[in-house]
């Protein structure tokens, strides 16, 4: 018997015993998705902040089109924009060799989810930035620092202090947005437990793979928590 | 299980909310009948925003027959089976195979349609459908059918991938994201007709597994409306007797969906 | 491809009038779920305020639950194991009567359930936010602990909670795209039956993301001209608002 058996095993559960491995690589499927669209996710998102902020117009305006549109709109209409739109578009992609990359289901939802939440960290970024008291800007600038070091030094770090918690938020919210990649084909938690669903009409694997969901999500905040606390140690009385 | 269930009610208590209860109709005066609302030609939910198909205008004229009021309700295919469970229509009319598996959950009707299945693919492929000709290949159904359960059981090494609905699956198909399809030949030639005629060309009819397969499509209802499956059995074979199915039958197909 | 005129138009042939349609439902559920789930949050919120302990731990359960909970996850929940549940409950009470449960108000409860949990994370800040003086010099008025919370307490809270329920129903208004999976005839639904049917998925989910974005944007507008209102009495000088 293999592990990721026990649990249905144990709870005498027979759909959860056939289906438990597959629920599990679900789980992995779900964990990497998340993993790829937040990181890249943040680095984009810092990039749009900037633009954002940037005192070039039209840049700032594209910005501001780009995250009004990803935040204002379902991220499951994102996914099938992307993934059945990509299809009517092959030949062009096939001829800047990209279609290779949107053919994969996989690839489409990661690539989503990253201009998703990539969006929602921009504005989270550009809040906390914007946060920064301006009399913090005002004496670096009395004392005789430049714009760059004054951003990089003052206003940065406090930034980055205010924009941990709504992060911490964004990365909760897309374990459970990832539940859409279900739709496109992909075996993800969500996925594996529909698949397992139809197999036996067994409402239990729903709950299992809610059980799955709460725990990620709780370990997710429960970290979160020890990080934030560590890095505004200064801050604390 | 017993558990888990009584948390739920429980919770419906709290809210204190669902739906009318209706008193059970052991006459069967009218019924409600689920269907996928996205398997034509047998169910089809059109522009019109009206349900179509080989399956409403057969099952109209079962109900015309038995002189009972039958209104229909839509439903996803992944959720067809609970919400019938649910409560939510009374017998399910949306090409499903009796299969072994499914009567474990709801009883079945006599059989109305059985099909040839088929795998279609692109104009350039081989006709070759074997496990290991299509080995690395991504190949496409519906999910929770038995075409996905053949798929598992005999293709393990091809790439499989479940949609909710077919018609998912062939806009897929015709967008070059898989190499094979399969499905209900019937519910196929439509899209190779019309839509695919550019890309897919049919490649083989697959033989059938009786244990996967089940012995063709019946109507669904819930194990205690004996009554009702009876009803609607015994209408089925009248109506296979009188001609009725095979009048409504030539009306959608051009060959015998009953063979 | 058909010209886009027929595929968008009016009637029998196009798929104008079933997007509309759709659309509606869009904004029937959420408008529909939004009272609901407001209340339960600030229901929640008084729970987890509660100075008993059990009270208390319930809030907390509830809000842990239903943040942490995939959507389309508790909405399988609600559709299929509600009715399931309601089914077998009547019958072991003694009932044969059938009992329905439709996808609309599935997806009420569901998203109702997870707006309750959001927004009472909300309506707790906004009761925090309000001085324990109000309540004590309300009390020194004479009023009762009613009278307080209706005439003095609610209307401070309203004007804090409102940018927090704004954002809320932001994300309600797209959450409902999920119940397209549990065919509730939405505005994704029809947007998916056009896709398959006439296989022009660009237009049909280009379209329906634009809709949603000007939904988006008028609630927008409306959350601010609504907070202007609430605010009224609080205009603060460009310093002091820092």
């Amino acid at each position: 018997m293999i592990w990721c058996e026990l649990p249905g095993h144990w709870l005498g559960n027979a759909a959860l015993t056939s289906y438990g491995c597959r629920m599990i690589s679900g789980l992995g499927i779900t964990l990497q998705l998340v993993a790829i669209s937040v990181s890249l996710g943040l680095v984009f998102g810092v990039l749009l902040a900037f633009a954002r902020l940037s005192p070039i117009r039209p840049l700032a305006v594209a910005a501001n089109g780009y995250m009004t549109f990803f935040r204002g709109t379902p991220i499951l209409c994102q996914l099938f924009l992307v993934y059945y739109g990509a299809g009517q578009f092959r030949p062009f992609l096939d001829s800047v060799g990209l279609w290779g990359l949107f053919r994969e289901a996989y690839f489409c939802a990661a690539f989503t989810f990253t201009l998703n939440t990539a969006a929602y960290q921009a504005e989270i970024f550009r809040g906390a930035i914007a946060s920064v008291p301006r009399g913090q800007i005002e004496a670096g600038r009395s004392l005789g620092l430049h714009p760059p070091a004054i951003f990089l030094r003052i206003v940065l770090p406090q930034a980055a202090m205010i924009a941990l918690r709504p992060l911490g938020n964004e990365v909760v919210i897309m374990v459970k947005s990832s539940a859409v990649a279900s739709l496109v084909t992909l075996y993800d938690l969500m996925g594996t437990t529909r698949l397992a669903f139809a197999r036996s009409f067994d409402l239990s694997v729903y709950l299992f793979a809610a059980a799955l969901y709460l725990m990620i999500v709780e370990t997710i905040r429960r970290v979160w928590d020890v990080v934030e606390r560590r890095l505004t140690r200064h801050l604390q009385t | 299980m017993k558990r888990i269930t009584s948390a739920v009610l429980a919770l419906a208590t709290v809210f204190g909310l669902g739906g009318a209860a209706t008193a059970q109709q052991k006459d069967w005066k009218t019924v409600r009948i689920g269907t996928e609302g996205a398997y034509p030609p047998f169910n089809n939910l059109n522009a019109k925003g009206e349900l179509d198909g080989f399956e409403i205008d057969y099952a109209n004229a079962l109900c015309d027959k038995m002189q009972i009021k039958c209104t229909w309700v839509a439903q996803d295919w992944d959720g067809i089976i609970p919400a019938l469970l649910a409560g939510k229509y009374d017998i399910i009319v949306a090409g499903m195979n009796a299969t072994d598996e499914r009567k474990k959950r709801v009883d079945f009707t006599a059989v109305y349609t059985r099909t040839p299945i088929s795998f279609i693919a692109a104009k350039n492929a081989g006709t070759d459908i074997s496990p290991a000709a299509l080995k690395g290949k991504s190949v496409g159904t519906q999910g929770s059918t038995i075409h996905a359960n053949y798929l598992e059981k005999y293709y393990k090494d091809s790439s499989i991938k479940l949609y909710p609905s077919q018609e998912e699956a062939n806009l897929d198909m015709a967008n070059g994201r898989l190499d094979y399809v399969i499905a209900d030949k019937l519910a196929l030639e439509d899209f190779i007709a019309g839509k695919g005629k550019d890309c897919c060309k049919f490649i083989a009819d697959i033989k059938r597994d009786p244990a996967i397969h089940g012995p063709g499509v019946g109507m669904a209802v819930r194990k205690d409306d004996t009554a009702l499956r009876d009803m609607f059995s015994k209408a089925i074979e009248d109506s296979i007797k009188d001609g009725t199915h095979k009048k409504v039958a030539d009306k959608w197909f051009k060959i015998s969906i009953l063979d | 491809m058909d010209p886009l005129f027929n595929l968008l138009a009016w009637g029998p042939g196009g798929w104008g009038d079933e997007l509309a349609a759709g659309a509606g439902i869009t904004i029937a559920l959420a408008l529909a779920t939004l009272p609901f789930g407001v209340a339960l949050g600030l229901l929640v919120a008084l729970a987890k305020r509660s100075p008993h302990r059990i009270v208390r731990a319930f809030g907390t359960v509830y809000t842990t639950v239903f943040r942490g909970l995939p959507e389309l996850l508790t909405l399988y929940l609600v559709y299929f194991g509600l009715s399931i549940g309601l089914q077998t409950g009547l019958k072991a009470l003694g009932f044969s009567g059938r009992m329905e449960m439709p996808a609309f108000v599935a997806g009420m409860i569901a998203l109702g359930l997870v707006l309750g949990a959001f927004s009472s994370e909300v309506w707790v800040g906004a009761l925090n936010g309000i001085d324990k003086g109000q309540r004590e010099g309300a009390a020194a008025l004479g009023l009762r602990k009613g009278q307080i919370f209706r005439l003095v307490i609610m209307p401070q809270l309203l004007r804090l909670a409102l940018p927090g329920l704004g954002n809320n129903w932001m994300v309600l208004l797209k959450e409902t795209s999920l119940i397209s999976v549990i065919a509730l005839p939405d505005l994704m639904f029809w947007t998916g039956r056009a896709t398959v049917v006439t296989k022009e998925p660009f237009l049909f989910f280009g379209l329906a993301c634009l809709i949603y974005l000007f939904f988006s944007m008028v609630s927008a507008a409306g959350i601010a001209a609504l907070e202007r209102r609430v605010g009224r009495g609080y205009v603060r000088s460009p310093e002091a608002g820092r």
